[in-house]
This record gives structure tokens, sequence and C-alpha cells, in this order.
């Protein structure tokens, strides 16, 4: 009878899924973003490593000429070009922050019909960059455009913004600024709610005000809507392609071109075709991105580990 | 009775030769996928059509037809030709084909060109389509360049149509004392800079040097190219241009000439249509042939010429080598390039120019008027890397002709990359 009475020592037979399920599940849900992020992100960032040591018209046979691009990318002027233009747009595409910021600020009230102000200056946000591009390309026109005829009102001559080399670029970056500067007011916006009122009553009874309330008080806590709003206009002026694309096309003489522009230029449009120094020309760009993505990554990491 | 027997022979012979006919017609089966770029209306509907009486003569075939936009087919016709390649595709004659007769993505269709009906009527095409002393496919169509002008200023400033290039510069400037610009041009797109070096350079130095520069075996700081650009600085620094052309695409430099802000336009014959269309009645508008430069020189034309291919990887070959010859027949020819279908000139010699007086102007320009050659255009003739820097060297140039130095030492960079 005490033979029966034994209880079971052994562990009920489980599967091997039930017995790693804590393990396993997450990696399950991670597997689909994993696989398509390896097969169209980090695959490809290799495969441009390996075209850049190319030279390859795509079609026929690939020649291995090791540094060979980038050797020609030290001598390239238009390359040069590009790369300087892309600082330009870095730098000035940041203007945005501020910009959003106080118009953010500037509609931070409550006066009837608000909302109505706040849908209006978000609209530009929501036009697709070519709208934008061909709004400002007309904007800009020499002699028929708007604002050559708002010069001529107080008797300054026409300019030809788009078609001078040295304006060029600064004209397209300001017509992307117009969306940019909306997206970092609705971020801004969305911060403000955030806002600890009973700290701004301490404030103010402490006697701040004015300018000394907003850096000391207001900015500091936006700083999650500022390092987003940062990151969205970094990655904005990298990928600056559409309105240069409608607007100049490049042009003049490829003044204003960046680098995804001159990639875009040297491996896939109708006269070009060099796909290795278009791979070339895309993993300086992907150095550069990195520096920022590194920054991005560690100041997150900051982040986390801080709280 | 002898000779309702000859006769009734003959009708024998005829009806068999015409089954026998028919059996080879029918004989054509399967599929034939047809891909094309020409997808502005027009075009379009000229070739939708005469491709359905093609189907019409060989009810088993299944014809699919593709139009795609022309723009894009420029890029795409890399994939589908190693990817997916359909049995008969378009594209352009010259160096533009090149790189797929280089890739062996092109049929050799040397043999088409053997047969007396092509080797006979398109003769004056075969250099044009011949790369490394083979046929790489057949034109369809081919259209001349010239300088379209507004006759009614020319009339009202007392100017004929100039032959000289001293008479060019003097009618240009007596356009300018009345205001009026001499030229009108859009070079955002670069490609209409290109026109004109093409026409200075061919009257400056002739076919045979622009040719010789197209392969590469004349340096761009060389002596004679800087003679075209003195040549056409003189025109620039007249202010024969209008003014911002780098704003503009060719469409959008259009409206100056139909304001009456400038009187000319160097041109391809597509821009007819849309000046018409703008409201220029055939009085107002007319066609000259680039005056000459130096008297010495023969004058050639630029013709460019649009083509149907057979990809190597074709499936059914045989079906779209019977397209190839139904294109280029005389009657299709006739048909598809008439004024009211694409408005250009046919290849077929044995075809009929339709009844329009700047197809007459260009046929009769481009057959008898042409002695030098006929070069197909300035970004088809030269390799595309070479031409892409040249364009926007010749804007640039436009610009700021003070930057001819710099321009042409980048060129010459470029050109020895390009062709080692």
């Amino acid at each position: 009878m005490t033979v029966t009475a034994l209880p079971d020592t052994e562990p009920p037979r489980r599967g091997w899924y039930k017995r790693n399920e804590i393990a396993v599940t997450p990696w399950l849900f991670l597997a689909p973003a994993i696989l398509f992020f390896a097969v169209y992100v980090i695959i490809p960032i290799f495969q441009s490593f390996s075209i850049s040591l190319y030279d390859w018209d795509g079609l026929g046979q690939a020649e291995y000429i090791g540094l060979g691009n980038y050797a020609e990318l030290m001598n390239d002027r238009a390359f040069e070009v590009s790369l300087w233009n892309n600082l330009k747009w870095l730098v000035c595409y940041l203007l945005a922050i501020p910009a959003g910021l106080f118009i953010a600020l500037f509609l931070n009230q409550t006066v009837t019909g608000i909302r109505i102000y706040k849908s209006l200056f978000f609209f530009p946000f929501v036009l697709s960059q070519v709208v934008v591009g061909l709004v400002f390309a007309w904007f800009y026109l020499p002699n028929e455009g708007l604002l050559s005829n708002m010069l001529a009102l107080v008797g300054l001559g026409p300019v030809n913004v788009l078609g001078d080399p040295k304006l060029a670029t600064y004209g397209i970056i300001l017509a992307g600024l117009w969306p940019q500067t909306a997206y970092c007011m609705i971020l801004y916006l969305t911060g403000l709610n955030a806002v600890d009122p009973e700290q701004v009553e301490a404030a103010r009874l402490d006697g701040a005000k004015g300018w000394r309330m907003l850096w000391y008080v207001i900015v500091p806590q936006l700083k999650p809507a500022t390092f987003i709003a940062f990151v969205v206009t970094i990655i904005g002026a990298l990928r600056s392609f559409d309105l240069i694309s409608i607007m100049t096309n490049g042009g003049p003489f490829g003044q204003t071109r960046v680098l995804s522009f001159y990639m875009f230029e040297k491996a896939l449009s109708e006269y070009g075709f060099r796909m290795g120094y278009g791979a070339a020309i895309a993993v300086v760009l992907f150095l550069i991105m990195l520096c920022f993505i590194a920054y991005f990554l560690w100041s997150m990491y900051r982040e986390e580990k801080g709280h | 009775m002898r000779s309702t027997l000859k006769a009734s022979a003959l009708a024998l012979t005829a009806a068999l030769a015409a089954s026998s006919a028919f059996a080879q017609d029918s004989a054509l089966s399967g599929d034939l996928k047809i891909f094309l770029d020409t997808s502005n209306p027009a075009p379009r509907a000229t070739m939708e059509a005469m491709i359905d009486r093609f189907g019409e003569m060989h009810p088993e075939l299944n014809i699919e037809t593709t139009v795609i936009d022309r723009e894009a087919y420029k890029t795409q016709i890399r994939n589908f030709l190693t990817a997916d390649a359909p049995d008969v595709a378009t594209w352009y004659a010259a160096n533009r084909m090149r790189p797929y007769v280089e890739a062996g993505l092109f049929e050799d269709v040397s043999d088409l060109w053997e047969e007396p009906a092509i080797a006979d009527n398109l003769e004056s095409t075969r250099g044009a389509m011949t790369i490394d002393g083979k046929q790489w496919g057949v034109p369809y169509t081919y259209y001349q360049w010239g300088i379209y002008y507004r006759k009614d200023l020319y009339d009202q400033y007392g100017l004929t149509e100039p032959e000289t290039f001293e008479e060019m510069k003097s009618n240009c400037q007596t356009l300018l004392d009345n205001g009026v610009k001499c030229y009108t041009i859009g070079t955002k797109f670069l490609w209409t800079a290109g026109g004109w070096f093409d026409y200075l350079n061919l009257r400056t130095h002739g076919y045979d040097f622009h040719m010789e520069m197209a392969a590469g075996e004349v340096p761009w700081t060389d002596d004679r190219v800087r003679q075209t650009f003195a040549n056409w600085r003189e025109l620039i620094d007249m202010g024969a241009y209008v003014d911002n052309h780098q704003n503009y695409s060719w469409q959008e430099a259009l409206p100056f000439m139909v304001n009456g802000d400038a009187a000319a336009y160097l041109m391809g014959n597509f821009a007819v249509a849309p000046l018409r269309e703008a409201g220029l009645s055939d009085d107002q508008l007319d066609f000259y042939q680039f005056p000459a430069i130096n008297p010495d020189v023969e004058l050639a034309e630029d013709a460019p010429t649009d083509t149907f291919h057979i990809p190597a990887n074709a499936d059914n070959k045989e079906a779209a080598r019977e397209f190839l010859r139904f294109v280029v027949s005389a009657e299709q020819q006739t048909i598809i390039n008439n004024g009211e279908n694409l408005g250009q000139l046919p290849v077929n010699a044995s075809a009929s120019i339709d009844d329009d007086k700047f197809l007459e102007q260009g046929f009769e320009m481009l057959s008898s008027n042409s002695p030098g050659g006929v070069a197909q255009f300035f970004d088809r003739d030269f390799p595309a890397e070479m031409a892409a820097e040249a364009m926007q060297g010749f804007q640039e140039f436009m610009v700021f002709p003070d930057n001819l130095d710099d321009i042409l030492a980048r060129l010459e960079q470029v050109r020895e990359r390009v062709y080692n």
C-alpha cells in the first residue's frame, strides 16, 4: 500500500517551449522586426560598403578597384559642394527648433478659436513636400514671383533666388523650414501641456518672469520635446531630397546638390549608373548619420540609466 | 480559252501565294510583350493603334502592351532587360544604346537589315543603329532640330532668315534694340544647352570633329573647342538669350516666344505642337536651318531617332522580328508619322511625308541640305557621364561665361576618366 502512496517526485514532462517560455517569447515577438530590419537595413549597409569598392554600371561585370571610388571623391568638387550644402542644411535647419518653440509659446493660450489657429500653423506639415517645393519655387520666380514683386514695392531689384548659385541652397532650406517649424511647434505644444503649473507658480512667487522664466523654468521641463525635435530635424536635414529635386533639380550647375541627391544622380538618374561611386557617396552619408545616431543612442541610454 | 486558263492559273497562284502568306502570318502565335515609353497622349494613342493593326494581321498572337512613363522608362529599362524582358522595347539610337549592346541585352538584328525591304529603305539611319558593325534595332521615327521663329516679329523689324553667323548676329542686334530677346531657352534640365553646343560646334568645325569629340579623341581644352565657345560667347555677351534661363524647363521657356518677348527657339520639332496650341498660327511661326558659321564646313544637323529593339532575353523573337518589319514598313511609317499622330519624319524612304510645312522643311533640310552628316543629339552621341557633366558646364557657361577655363579643365578631367 505504501508503495502507491509515494508522492510523484518526477516533475511533469513539459514541452521545450513551455520550459523556456519566458526566455523565448520576447524573441519570437521580435523576430519579424529583426528579420525585416536585417534584410532591408543591416544587410544593405554592408552591401553598400562592398559595392563601393567596385566600378560597376549595374549591368556588366563589376570590377574591383579597392578604394578608388573614395580617392576620386576626394578630388571631386561636386562632392565637396554637396558636403558643404549638407552642412548648411544641418545648421540652418536647426532654426526650426527655436522658431517652433516660439510659435508654440505664442499659441499656448486660451482664446476663442485657438484650435483653428493651431491647425492653420500646423497646416504646412500636412502638405506634401512636393507641393511645398512648387509653391516656394513660384514664390521665388525672378519676374512673376511674389518675392520679387514684394521687393519691388520697397524699391529693391528682382532677385533670382533659385538661379543664383550662392542663394539657391538657402532658398530651398527656407522652404524646408516652413513645414519643419510646424512639426517642431506641434511637439512643443504637447510638451507645454506637461509643464507643471505648480513650478511656474512657485517661480512666479520668486519673482521670475519673461526670459528668465522661459530659460530656467519652462525650457528645462521641455527637454524631452526638445530632444525629439532635435532628432527629427537632424534626420529631416539629412534626408532633404524632394525639395531639391522639385525646386532646382540640383542646379544651377549642381550648386544645390546634397549628398543624397548627388548619390541619386550618380547611381540612379538618367545619366548616372555608376553604382560603385554612388555607393561610396552613400557610405560617406551613412558615416555622417552614424555620428548623430550614436549620439542619440548614447543620450537615450544615459537617460534610461538615470532613472 | 488560253487567256482564261492563264488568268485562272494566275489567280490560282495568287490565291496560293496569299494563303501561304496567310499561313506564314498566322504561324505567329503565343505572347508578344511590348514595352513602350511613348507615354504622352498623342504618341501613346498612335502606338496603340499601330499595335492594334498588327494584332489584326496576326489574330493568333496575344499582344500585351505596357506603356511606361517616358522619364521612368529610362531607369526601368535596366531592370526589365535583365529580369523580366519584354519581346519588343522602345529606346534611342547611337551611344544611348551602347551600354545595353555591350552588356549583351539587345538582340543583334543585322539579319533584318539584310532584307531588301529594310536595307533599301532605311539606309539613312543604318549608321545610327550600328555598333561594332552590327545593327541592334530599327528606328521608327525621327525629327529635325533647327530654329523655330516668330515670322511676324522678323517681318515687323525687316529681318530675313539668316544664312551666315554675321546675319544671325545682326538680326539679333536689331531685335535687342527693339527690346526683344533673340532666343528663348530653359536650361533647368540642362539638355537644351546641349542643343546649342551641338549646332555651334557642328557649324564651327563640322560633323567629323564633333564625332571625334564624342569619341573622346579631342581634349576639351583644345583651342578648336575654345573657338566654339568663343562663338557662343558672342551671343551670350550680346544678351541674346532670355534672362534667368537656368530657372526654366523647356516648356516654361515657351511663353517668352508666344508672348513675343523672344523671337526664336532652337528646338526639336516637338516644340511646334505646344506653340500651335498656345495660339501661334502657321503665319506667325516658321522654321529655318541653323546658319553657317564657318563657310568651309559642310552643314550637319541633329536629328534624334527613336527606336525599337528586341531584348536578348525575349521569349518570342520571331514575332518580335515580324513586328519590327511591320513598324518600319512604308505604309505604317506614313501613318504613324503624320500630323495627326507623331507629327515627325518617317524613317522609311518610300513613306510619304505629311502635308505640314515644318515636316516638309525638315525633311528637305535633312535629305538635301545636310551634307556633313546627321548627328543624334548631344546626350545621345556623347557617353552619358560625359554628357551629364558637359551639359552642366554649358549651363554654367551660359550664366557665367567667365568661368570657361575652369569649366573646360573640369570637363577635361572627366573626359580622361570616362574614355579610359
